[in-house]
Parts: structure tokens; sequence; C-alpha cells
């Protein structure tokens, strides 16, 4: 294991939503190649701490590679430069003793920024909130395996759940799109007998309301694909198109209104 | 009518303009090149003149060749949109650039289409309009000996300024008399700089389709495990390489040709 | 007060039905007048918020992330169990029940815990017509494993992600009650206190993370799903963010806390590195079904590894000590949790530990990848292999996994009632928030399962005959006790943002880890735990002096909220002394030193300690005063665990 190094960062600090933010430049020192990513920030802020500044916010919670809570995009990449891991999972061996790393935070104008490196990524719970859901009540659903689904199916609907929203996908993409994130959560249930009886008005309900948070479109440049630490395929994004076009040109059924009357 | 309307201004529903535009006008250029490969025929022009003559006075071909122009319109239009509704996504940029897994092309589809908007409209006003619309193109007439058919070739000077086209059979000699728009094609492709755009642009169209063509398979949601390579490999094959080299290779011929 | 556990008369298989139909109901016309309160969103939170929404009332929900899908349930990974018994191997809710209560060490009701095992079959149901995407069979069925604990093939999974699925599908029902408008969300804002009025809770009093303000909100109940609180031991397989603030403002409001010296210890978690580190990882159990556990037989050998002067693979086969092998020839490496545990930090506090820290042992594979092949290794623990290698560089195919045991659950937690109701009335706990399901110790794949029972088949039930009580009156934030709590909130938060000192509230936190870990982790003893108890005090002292928080309190602040937690933290730990100290015996995850068997196991001492410690707080600084509730078992025999 190679000794403890010392960095320089550049990190994008914003005070609020509506104050202009700028890049401010840190020496991170002393750094063990073990720490993740994050902890070495925290090494960062025990320090501006200790100076009474101002520490450096981000969001993180689980430290797993789960929660979703994590962004950061460092030297061009968001979560970094591996592939298939989020940024609490990056490790600073990954980097190189002397290295300059620069840390913006997701860069999307449906993700507008909190406080420096944190953005709102509420819209994605929105998008959710449309139609990502099979519509039944609590009990008086039938027993677990009265519904029989191929494993093939079972696993692709699971590979499209891996979804943790972090928004990594916004993040790379040139065009800030949010197709493969809404795209997963459609496939999920497209894919699932669950999700029939609502699949072609959920479609509709998430796209439109995509569109609603002012996300750009997709180009199929296959960037968030490539950047996405539950690795999500493209081919999600072709479901959606799929179901969309299927229902908005060849069916009757309407988004319906959720909200429409008890 | 209105579910349309709500349809096509969604984000997917662009999306399909672009898609079905993009298909429609890579299916051209199939018909395009084949059309075109007669002026690899040493016959003095004739194939190529009387084809051109075809596509200029034959009804049917002239709908679908409106059809086309206004998919070229539709496609540059909601590129132009979408690239704008793009731009606003991400209002503030990354002070890094970025390095995410993409090709380059993919990631450059506005730079290559405006390439080729530009060629077209250059490749269009050249060929298409004077064609159509100049009276600068001169006449050639060729006489084919329906017997031995040989064919002779000459200038022809029509009696009447709009004079077209003519066929006739004389004697078993069959005459056609039509617009010389080969001899346009050698004096443009006698320049070494009109070659060079032509290859670049056909570079252009290479790089365009690479990504777009399975691209808009991907839009219209056709991804399927069997069928998906198929869909690569003609994207690439076809429409990255043989087309492209195709159109590159006619002013490259006529430029040596020329020399 | 009296602690009243409410556990309905009668056979216990018949309890829960009774009492459903005991309970009052509030007529459908009425549920939209009443107001229900629910703090975090996790599996019992979301879960109970989009059932309580979908049946008519309206639900204000909370939670301090930027997202209700970021809870820490979100990271369970092995899986649900349910007495379905698909597999036909003998299962059943009876079964479950005892596996249950006997994992827990018999510190757990009888009747929870039958309630538990019973509306397990309606979770699985639940989540799958939900569309959470269970692992399968080719025949299109559920899949099961085994997990510890149990003989039966009973818990659902998906992948290493279950948590993930399970909350994700709590999530989409929470979405869409809140597309219906019937749930309100309040993301990024933390509850900080209890509004109590005339005896019952009737709001909370919250901060806006993002601004700042302090807010309240009123409800004809308020319930709590904040689940555990193992970051008080600052290191934990826990989120970062994972606190007991929450239930601590409540306990201090009146809320009893139950048995909080229950701890669980996961022995398989990947070692620390440093004073740097934030967290830990676990890796999933399977992995003592084929690695073997070690440590070198000499402190030499130890300090060589520890220096990296020799690797693992250098160490010769006699001067290795297998010691699972050696004090559990029957168990071997697969002895229980406490006990993988506990033998781990003996080794390492011997000073034959190994990596850099010398707080690990080793976790070898070589003989199974000699006996199986890499590739049938590869094919069972792949996965984690990889993680191991992610965070620590190092090949586990080539060297041993270095590990040590991790807090990873706190069975204790806020005192409730069969009905989930905390002794002060119109308040409730759920899920890891509240103690009541797994005693002294949890089994594998029960903590999810409790989280959902709690919110989807238990709270809906139990608040009616609340609700029905107290009547559909409105409440309101105009009762000056919102106003007062309010100020008492905003004047301790100014109090921590006084705080001006020098060492930072991280550093605090650290300190108080260590010594819960040192005297209140795995083995306790009355001196440690009087001696863990002055240092807590000193600590709360010297923090409410000499810590630094920066900032102000109208902006995003993290600083502010880790002081807010920690100074939380710091009172619980000496509550959790103080309840280790009271509970001299050995039971599930408590074991004190003085209280074990020859063979050195948890000895329980049935006789004086078959009761639930509720705890009440009776002002700052002040000893809290321990309300028994007696345990009675009246279907299972109390017996004696034994791995040799």
């Amino acid at each position: 294991m190679s000794g403890h190094m010392n960095l320089t960062l550049k990190v994008w600090r914003q005070k609020n939503t509506q104050t202009p933010g700028k890049f401010v430049t840190y020496k991170a020192e002393n750094i063990s190649p073990d720490m993740s990513f994050l902890e070495m920030l925290d090494v960062v802020n025990e320090s501006l701490t200790r100076k009474n500044e101002e520490p450096i916010y981000f969001d993180h919670d689980c430290r797993e590679g789960i929660c979703g809570s994590c962004s950061l995009y460092i030297n061009g990449h968001p979560h970094g430069p591996k592939k298939a891991i989020t940024t609490c999972q990056l490790h600073m061996r990954t980097f190189s003793d002397g290295e300059t790393i620069t840390i913006e935070p997701w860069r999307s104008a449906a993700f507008p920024i909190v406080k420096d490196l944190a953005t709102d990524r509420s819209a994605f719970d929105r998008i959710q909130q449309a139609g990502g859901y099979v519509s039944i009540n609590t009990g008086g659903v039938p027993d677990a395996n009265v519904i029989p689904i191929p494993k093939v199916i079972a696993d692709e609907a699971f590979n499209s759940a891996t979804c943790i929203g972090c928004g990594a996908c916004v993040a790379a993409c040139k065009n800030a799109s949010a197709m493969l994130f809404t795209s997963a959560k459609i496939t999920q249930l497209g894919l699932l007998p669950q999700g029939q009886p609502e699949r072609y008005s959920r479609v509709q309900a998430m796209v439109a309301q995509m569109d609603q948070e002012g996300f750009g479109n997709c180009t199929n440049t296959g960037a968030c694909e490539a950047e996405c630490p539950k690795e999500i395929t493209l081919n999600n994004i072709a479901f959606m198109n799929n179901d969309f076009f299927s229902a908005k040109l060849f069916r009757e059924e309407h988004a319906h209104d959720h909200t429409g009357g008890e | 009518m209105s579910e349309f309307k709500q349809t096509f201004n969604s984000s997917l529903g662009k999306k399909l303009i672009m898609a079905l535009t993009g298909l429609f006008l890579c299916t051209f250029l199939i018909v395009h090149l084949g059309g075109n490969l007669l002026l690899f025929k040493n016959d003095q022009g004739f194939a190529f003149n009387s084809y051109a003559n075809f596509l200029t006075h034959f009804p049917p071909i002239e709908v679908i060749a409106y059809l086309l122009y206004l998919a070229i319109i539709v496609h540059a239009v909601y590129a132009l949109v979408l690239t704008i509704k793009n731009r606003r996504a991400r209002p503030v940029g990354y002070a890094v650039q970025p390095k995410s897994d993409a090709s380059w092309s993919s990631k450059n589809m506005g730079l290559l289409g405006s390439i080729l908007l530009l060629f077209i409209v250059i490749h269009m006003s050249d060929f298409w309009f004077t064609y159509k619309y100049n009276n600068v193109l001169g006449f050639k007439e060729y006489r084919t000996d329906l017997a031995t058919n040989q064919t002779s070739v000459s200038d022809y000077t029509p009696p009447v300024a709009d004079f077209e086209r003519s066929i006739s059979t004389e004697n078993n000699v069959e005459i056609v008399r039509v617009k010389d728009l080969h001899a346009r094609i050698q004096t443009s492709f006698s320049q070494l700089w009109y070659v060079i755009f032509y290859v670049i642009a056909m570079g252009a169209v290479s790089f365009h389709l690479l990504h777009g063509f399975q691209s808009a398979f991907r839009t219209l949601g056709w991804v399927h495990k069997k069928y998906t390579p198929i869909v690569y490999f003609f994207g690439t094959w076809l429409f990255a390489v043989i087309i492209p080299i195709g159109f590159a290779l006619m002013p490259i011929i006529y430029y040596i040709k020329s020399l | 007060m009296s602690l009243d556990a409410k556990i309905p008369q009668g056979p216990l298989a018949e309890k829960w039905s009774k009492h459903k139909f005991n309970l009052k109901l509030v007529n459908p016309s009425n549920k939209r007048k009443y107001d229900i309160i629910v703090v975090g969103t996790g599996l019992a939170g979301a879960s109970a918020a989009a059932s309580l929404a979908e049946l008519g009332y309206n639900v204000k929900s909370f939670c301090f992330q930027d997202s209700p899908r970021r809870a820490h349930s979100i990271a369970a990974q092995g899986g649900i169990n349910a007495a379905k018994n698909y597999q036909n191997d003998g299962d059943s809710v009876y079964r479950l029940f005892y596996d249950t209560i006997k994992g827990g060490d018999y510190r757990a009701r009888e009747g929870n815990v039958y309630r538990l095992a019973e509306v397990s079959v309606n979770i699985i149901d639940q989540c799958v017509a939900q569309g959470v995407p269970f692992a399968r069979e080719y025949g299109g069925l559920l899949d099961n494993r085994s997990f510890g604990g149990s003989q039966v093939s009973r818990t659902f999974y998906a992948r290493g992600q279950t948590g993930q699925q399970l909350l994700l599908g709590a999530y989409s029902a929470l979405n869409r009650q809140i597309h219906l408008g019937k749930v309100k969300m309040y993301t990024r804002t933390e509850m900080l206190d209890v509004v109590v009025v005339d005896g019952h809770a009737k709001g909370i009093v919250t901060r806006n993370l993002k601004t700042g303000e302090i807010e309240t909100h009123a409800g004809h109940a308020v319930l709590l799903a904040t689940g555990g609180y193992g970051n008080v031991f600052y290191l934990s397989t826990n989120a970062i963010g994972s606190n007991v603030t929450a239930a601590w403002r409540a306990h201090k409001r009146g809320a009893y806390f139950a048995n909080p010296c229950y701890t669980q210890i996961h022995p398989t978690c990947i070692p620390v590195t440093g004073d740097h580190q934030s967290k830990l990882t676990l890796m999933s159990e399977s992995l003592r079904n084929d690695g073997r556990v070690w440590a070198p037989k000499t402190v030499e050998t130890a300090q060589k590894l520890q220096k990296k002067e020799i690797a693992a693979s250098d160490v010769k086969e006699e001067d290795r000590d297998y010691f699972l092998e050696r004090k559990y020839p029957s168990f071997g490496n697969l002895v229980p949790r406490d006990v993988a545990s506990r033998n781990a930090k003996e080794m390492s506090d011997e000073g034959k530990g190994v990596g850099t820290t010398g707080l690990a042992v080793y976790l070898d594979f070589a003989e199974a990848i000699q006996r199986l092949g890499e590739d049938t290794v590869r094919a069972k623990y792949g996965n984690l292999f990889d993680m191991y290698l992610q965070i620590t560089d190092e090949n586990p195919y080539k060297q041993p996994m270095r590990i040590y045991p991790a807090v990873h659950y706190t069975m204790g937690g806020l005192w409730v009632d069969y009905n989930l109701s905390t002794n002060l009335p119109g308040l409730y706990a759920m899920g890891e928030c509240n103690f009541s399901d797994h005693g002294a110790n949890r089994l594998g794949a029960s903590a999810l399962m409790q989280g959902l029972s709690d919110g989807y088949f238990v709270i809906p039930y139990t608040l009616g005959d609340y609700l029905a009580t107290i009547g559909p009156k409105k409440v309101d934030t105009s009762h000056p006790a919102f106003e007062q709590t309010k100020q008492d909130v905003i004047a301790y938060n100014n109090k921590l943002l006084s705080l001006k000192g020098n060492k930072t509230v991280v550093e605090y936190h650290r300190e108080l880890g260590h010594i819960m870990w040192e005297y209140c982790g795995m083995a306790r003893t009355e001196e440690g735990l009087t001696k863990a108890k002055a240092l807590i005090k000193e600590l709360k002292a010297d923090f409410w002096k000499n810590a630094i928080v920066t900032g102000e309190n109208e902006e995003v602040n993290a600083a502010l909220e880790r002081a807010g937690r920690v100074a939380d933290f710091i009172e619980l730990g000496e509550l959790m002394v103080t309840d280790a100290l009271t509970r001299r015996e050995s039971c599930g995850g408590h074991f004190r030193l003085e209280s074990q068997t020859e063979e050195g196991e948890a000895l329980r001492d049935d006789e004086n300690f078959a009761f639930v410690s509720a705890w009440e707080f009776t002002g700052e600084n002040e000893e809290e005063v321990l309300h028994k509730e007696e345990l009675i078992f009246e279907n299972v025999k109390l017996t004696q665990r034994s791995y040799k």
C-alpha cells in the first residue's frame, strides 16, 4: 500500500440556490489511500471546522452505495472515474499524490443547487409520484405465489429496479436528460404482470411529469449507461419509448388522473 | 387532433419525428447512391443523364422528392428545437469536460448535422436547382443504333427556350435529347476544394449515420436481443461505410479523371 | 405510571384476531377529519403513512433525507422472513414465532412475536403485489434461502438488495398517496421535539434543513419510525445520518426508553483502516459457511503482520489459531453472531489482531478454494469478494479476508405496548425505533419483517382505536404548548450554535463511540460500565463547553444537525450504560462477563431479569428511573443456548 498523499481540491461552493457560486481551492493533506472519497472530504471539513470556517456541504448517507444520496461530479465523471460505483465507494487510491481534483455538483436545470455540492433532486420524486407504482391498497391482495413470473422476466425487472435515484444519469447526459431514471421504473413495472393494468397510463403520466420538470432529451449517447452506478442499461429507454408510442398512437387509454375522485 | 399534437410536442414525440425523418432520409440515400453509381458507367453520361431526367419528370418521384425536402427541413428544425431545449436543461455547464464513455459521433450529432445541412444546400443549389430552374446547362443528344446498340453523342442546341427533353426513334436509331448534368458534374468535380468538401461531407454522413441509424431504432423502441445486432451491422457497414465511401468515390474519381 | 403491555388474553394463536375485533373503528367518513404525523420514511414509516392514507386519514410524512426513498432500510441486504412454508420443509407461524423468541434469548413478548410471525405471510403477498422483484425459481414461483438461527428456508430475497426493493415498494405506495393528496411529504425536515398537550402527543417541532426554519405541525397522533441508534457507537453499519434524536427527544418528553443496552454486533464486517473511517460495511454472514476464521498464535507474529513485514500466507499452519474451531468443535466457524464477534474481539484485545490497526482477524478461503476450486468459490461469493477488493484493495482469492465485528442493529428503543403505543398517549413507535419484537437479539432477515409488519398490518388497526377514543375534534398549533416547545427547540439550537470551542462535534462522536465500544460493546463488566458512565458524563460536560458548531440556523447547516444528534447520542450512551449496569445477566446481544456459563456462553438469569427495562427521563442530568415490565412465557420453555 502506498503512503499518504496530498491533493489539491477545486470545489464548487455556493451558499444557497439564489446566490451565485464559485470554485474554491483547498488542500487535502495526509490523505490515506484507504479513505473513501467522502472520508477525504470529511478530513477537509474537519480542518475547516477547526478554523471555524464553513465545511463543504454534500449529500451522503449510507456510504455503501445503495441510498443514492451521494453525488459529486469528480474530474468529469459523475461518481468519479471508476465504473459501477457511487462516490462513497470510490477510494482515494484511485488518485495519485499531488493530483488536482475538481469537484462539481450535478448540473441540471431540474436539479437546483441546495448548497455547495448538494442539489435538489425532488424532480425525481415527482416523476415517481406521477405513476411509478401499482395502484393497490394494503391488504386484500392475492397470495404471492398466485402470479408465477418467469425467472428471466423477474431478473430483468430486478435489473431495472436497482436504480438508486442518484441522478448520475442526468449529470452524465450531455442533454441533462432523465430518461434512464424514468424508464427504469417504467420498465420494471412494465415487465411484471403486476404492472400490466396501468402499464400504458403509467408511461404517459411519468413521461409527462418528466417533461414538465425541464430535463433534456435523450439522444442515445449512452453516457448515462456508462456512468450509472447500478449499470442500468439504455435498453430501458427503448422499452419506455415503445410503450409510450404504443400508448399514444395505438391505444385508447389516457394517463389516468390518479387524483380524480375516490 | 389535440391528442396527436400533445404526443408530438412531448419529448418522446419530438424524438419520434427525428427518428422517422432520419430513417426516411436513410432509405433515400440507398436509392440516391444506386442511381449515382451510373456515373461510373463509361458512356459519356448517357445513363446518368437519362436517370436524372427520369427523376425530375416522373410524377410519383416528384411527390417523394417533396416529401424528402420536407423530411430534411423537419429533421433540421426539430434538431434545432431539441438542441435549444437540451441546452436549457443545463444552463450552467461543467468546468471539467465530461469524460463519460460515449461515442464521439453520438455527442456531435448537431455539428455533423450542420455540416450535412450546409452540404445539402450547396449540393442542391449546384445540381438540383441548376438542373431544374437555371438555364445554364447544355443539352446532349444520344443516338443509339438499335441494331448494333452503339451510342454516339453530340451537343444539342434546343430550338426553343423551354425545351426539356425528347425521345424519338428514326430509322431504327433512338435519339435521346436531355440536359447534360453529367457535364456539370465533370466541371464541378475537377475543382480540388469542391472534392475535398464533398469528401468531408461524406465523412460527416458516415459519423452521423453511425450513431443515427441505430439511435433511430432505439428511439422507436425497437430494441431486441436478436435483431438489434443486425441493426448495428447495417448501421455500421451499410450506412457508415459503404454508402459514404460510394458517394465519396464519385468526386475523387472524377477529379482524378480530370487531371 | 404502570406499564400495561395490553397483551390480549386468550390462546396465543387467537390473540391478534380477537384484539382486532375488539379495537374500536373510525367511521370511514370521519377518517378524513384526522391528521396523522409520521416521522421517518423507512420500511415502517413509509408503509404506515401509505396504509393510513389509503384508509382515508390525512397524513403528514417527514424525513431528514432529500427523498423518502433514501431511508436506511434501503441498505438491508439479506432478506425477509415469512412463514409461508412454500418449501414444504415444516415451517409454520408457530415455528417462526418460536425461532424468533428463542433467537431473542427469551427477552421478547410472546404475544408480539406471535403476531409478527402471523402477519409475515401477508407482507410477502403485499410486496409481490406492489411489483417487488423477489428472486424466483425457473418455474416462476418465489425462491427462498435459509438464514442463521433457523432450520427451514423461509427467507425471501431480492439478490443482495432486499431492503432496497422492499423500501422502494413502500416508497411507491407512499408516492401514490402523495399524488392523491392524502400524504403531504416533508423532505429535508428533521423532527426535533414532540408537542405534548394535556398528556397527549399532539404534534411535533421540526427544522427545515434547507432554510433552518423551525416549524410546528399538529396531528391527532404522532408516529415515530425513526430507526435505530447504532450510531451511538460512532462506527456502525448504519447510515451516517441515522440518529436517535426523534426518539430521544420524545423520551425526554415522557416516552419510556426500553432495553437500550440490547445491541447487535455483526461478526463479518470489513475492518477499520484508521481514524478517518466514517462507517463500516457489512459482508453477508454466509461467508462463514466456507471461510475459516483464524488469528496468529503469538503476539510477535501478529505484530509482524500488522507492520506488513510478512503476509498472512507466510504464517505457517502450526502458527495459526483457528480459535472458533478450537473452542467450539461442533459449530466451529458457524457459531451465532454474538459468539463469533466476541471471540474476534478477544483475539484483538490479546494483541493477536491483524491488519495495520490490529483490529481484525482472518477469514481464510484458501482451504475452500483448494477443496471446491476458485470458480465454485467465485460463483458462491463473487460479489462479496469483489466488494471486499473494492474497499480494501486486497484480493481475497490470494490473501485471507480481514474481518471485524461491527454494530449492526439495536433491539432496544421506545417502549410500546401491543398497540405500538408508547406510554405517552398519541405517540406511537414502529420498526427499529421501538423495542418490541426481537428481545435481546434479532434473527437475520427479521428486521425488514418487523418494520413492514408494524407499518402495513399493525398500526392501521391499532391507531384507529386511539383515534376513535379521542374523537375527530380538529387539532391545530394554536395551543400554547406548540409555541412553548418551539421556543425550547430554538433555545436549544442557539445553545448549540453558541459553541465555539476547539474540538469538532465529530471528534466528540468518535470519542463517545470509543467509550461505548470499549465498555458497552460485545463484552461488558460492572467495572467497565461504571467507568464508562463517568467518562460519558465528562464527555458531555466537555461537549457543552468545548465543541465547535459552525454557521448559523437560517441556512443549510450540517454542523448544527450533527451537533444536535451527537448531543443526544451522548445522553443515550449514558442511559445504555446504566441499563447494562442494571441488567446483571447476559442475554443475546448483552454479554456481561460476570454472567457466563463454564463454557463462556451468555448465562441468563430468568428469575431476576425476565423483564423489559423501561426507563423514564426525570430531568437533565438526573438519573433515569427504571420501570419493569415482567415478561410472561406461557407457551415456550426457557432454555440455555449451547454451541459446543
